[in-house]
């Protein structure tokens, strides 16, 4: 992942507040064609509110570029017809609507537009989940944790994003399904997705990811490769932890 | 009460039952994705059986201004968001396209030989006034305040309610309104002869119920209208907005209304206040269905049409009493049996 290929979300100077509480403060974030970039931090960081702040569920000061177009106020709706996705960390399935229904949905931009491919990828999907094919019939509502974040994830994914954005993906899995899931990250970025992944999970998210942001108190504290930032003694004392030995072992 | 009243009375019954589970569906759609009690839906009622009237007796409706004056103020507001977020040329396509729609029904409503017209036009001329001015009443009054509590959602919604009646004066007059029969023919059925009217008013009722179903449950603009009801924020991450959503349901209701005021029309007089009572057996029914089960609600909304049409034979000063005191025990029943269940899953 070089520095020649093109600049796909590009966020400058991102301002939050919730009242008179700022909760980002001039934060900035880049993510290039092809690459999986993590954002990690503790909590009230203000990690999911970047996200929802770049899809625009939340109101922002500053200046969000997505695929090369500057969304001075962004709008989900219009954001997501353009090829932006968001697994949001409570999921927000529709729980009494059936897995396929779901699924479906996610094609709802595409169908609008008069798109009428998304049979394709609803195979796609469910190659990439044949657990999610098994229960095809049954409600969301119904499904375990993990087959709710896969759906999750399937349902963003039926909208054919350029980018998606996943928020806490990990957040009460299982270690093995925690694995399975970051394994199909690495999947996605091969067909081309680029991936902004914000993660508790330091360990697995800068394994997987090519490039880290650290955000601590709203603000960009640290940020440089995975690789490096795996490395750097500051993340490994504060949020990877020599101890935790056997997270490395799962994340393999 | 021998068997032919029965009869009688049932068809009375089932016919009037049929207009109020259309209502009592609509009612439930727009408060399941909207969270609004939908008060005007009678309105609607009213306003499509008097402006049929009005074709009918060849008298160009001010109907038609109403509608150009709304779609002025629609678009205008239009134009202020355009000037907000920068020029657009589809959406400047769009507002062209309501402008000369509302137009081209202000020079037809005007220049057309309206009585002379076969019914099935008269019925979609009626139609074309009405529907596009229920997304512009949610465009204008609901969608700025969208996320408000359902308390000043109903308030606002009585509001549009009480407006619609006045201006339903201003446009009608205080004189009923009643249009001819789709046909003149009869069946016997034995010794019970059927209106054809009846039949009609059945008819397509279970067509469009079964329409509604079709589209709710096989479609994905239905299914997209569902998911924005069972989850705002997952339909909104799906690019299915709740504008949108709120439009899409307003046009439902104001056909659906509409259309149940041009079958019913025939049927009985209707005045320009006659609505309020219409849609409140509709309500009736969607509170026997708990504001959330369709079937439940049809079928309690025909109940409520034949508990007042026999209760019209027995005791009809008291007819409206009994069909509203029905609810009493509605509500009990589904105040102890339902537990509070929180919207948020997970």
């Amino acid at each position: 992942m070089t520095a020649q290929t093109e600049k796909l979300l590009d966020v400058r100077d991102l301002h939050v507040a919730y009242g008179k509480v700022e909760a980002l403060t001039g934060v900035s974030v880049e993510v290039r064609e092809g690459q999986i970039v993590t954002v990690i931090g503790p909590n009230g960081a203000g990690k999911t509110t970047l996200l929802s702040a770049i899809i625009g569920i939340l109101r922002s000061k500053g200046e969000v570029h997505f695929d090369g177009q500057l969304y001075a106020t962004p709008d989900v709706e219009i954001l997501v017809g353009d090829g932006l996705g968001l697994v949001p960390e409570k999921r927000e399935l529709f729980a009494s609507m059936s897995v396929q229904d779901n699924l479906q949905l996610g094609a709802f931009q595409r169908y609008r537009r008069g798109d009428r491919g998304y049979e394709t990828t609803l195979a796609e999907v469910y190659s990439l989940f044949p657990r999610l094919w098994e229960r095809r019939h049954q409600m969301a509502a119904t499904l375990s944790g993990g087959e709710r974040q896969m759906l999750a994830i399937g349902r963003a994914l039926m909208g054919k994003p350029r980018l998606l954005m996943l928020d806490e993906p990990s957040l009460g899995l299982a270690p093995l399904i925690t694995r399975e899931i970051f394994r199909i990250f690495a999947d996605l970025r091969r067909q081309g997705v680029s991936i902004l992944l914000v993660e508790q999970n330091a360990r697995a998210a800068l394994k997987v990811a090519d490039y880290a942001y650290v955000l601590e108190a709203g603000q960009v504290a640290m940020q440089g490769k995975a690789a490096d930032l795996a490395n750097d003694p500051r993340v490994i004392e504060a949020y990877l932890g020599l101890a935790s030995k056997h997270q490395e072992l799962l994340s393999s | 009460m021998n068997f032919q009243i029965a009869v009688l009375l049932g068809q009375d019954g089932v016919t009037n039952g049929a207009i109020y589970a259309l209502l009592a569906l609509s009612i439930l759609l727009v408060f399941t994705v909207t969270r609004i009690l939908l008060i005007p839906q009678g309105e609607f009622v009213t306003y499509g059986a008097l402006t049929m009237a009005a074709i009918q007796s060849g008298h160009p409706t001010a109907l038609a201004w109403m509608l150009l004056a709304l779609m002025l103020i629609d678009c205008a507001l239009d134009l202020r968001t355009m000037l907000q977020n920068g020029f657009n040329m589809l959406k400047m396509r769009w507002i062209g396209l309501k402008l000369g729609y509302a137009l081209l029904l202000c020079v037809l409503i005007q220049t057309l030989p309206l009585a002379e017209i076969p019914m099935v036009a008269q019925a979609l001329l009626t139609l074309g006034l009405l529907v596009p001015m229920g997304p512009i009443i949610y465009r204008l009054f609901f969608q700025p305040i969208a996320s408000a509590p359902a308390l000043v959602l109903l308030i606002v919604s009585i509001a549009v309610h009480v407006a619609m009646v006045g201006i339903g004066l201003l446009l009608f007059g205080p004189e009923g309104g009643r249009t001819k029969p789709f046909s003149d023919a009869g069946f016997s059925l034995g010794p019970v002869l059927l209106k054809s009217q009846t039949l009609w008013v059945i008819l397509v009722s279970i067509t469009l119920i079964i329409l509604l179903f079709i589209a709710f449950e096989r479609t994905l603009y239905g299914k997209a209208l569902r998911a924005a009801a069972i989850n705002r924020m997952g339909a909104r991450l799906m690019g299915i907005s709740p504008v949108f959503a709120g439009k899409a349901t307003f046009a439902m209701a104001t056909f659906i209304g509409a259309l149940s005021g041009i079958l019913i029309a025939p049927i009985t007089t209707l005045y320009f206040d006659s609505g309020f009572i219409i849609s409140l057996k509709g309500f009736v029914g969607a509170i026997i269905g708990g504001l959330a089960s369709y079937p439940v609600a049809a079928v309690g909304a025909l109940a409520v049409g034949l508990i007042e049409a026999f209760s019209m034979f027995w005791a009809s000063n008291y007819k409206e009493i009994i069909v509203f005191t029905l609810i009493i025990p509605f509500l009990l029943w589904r105040s102890l049996t339902s537990r509070h269940v929180e919207e948020e899953e997970e």
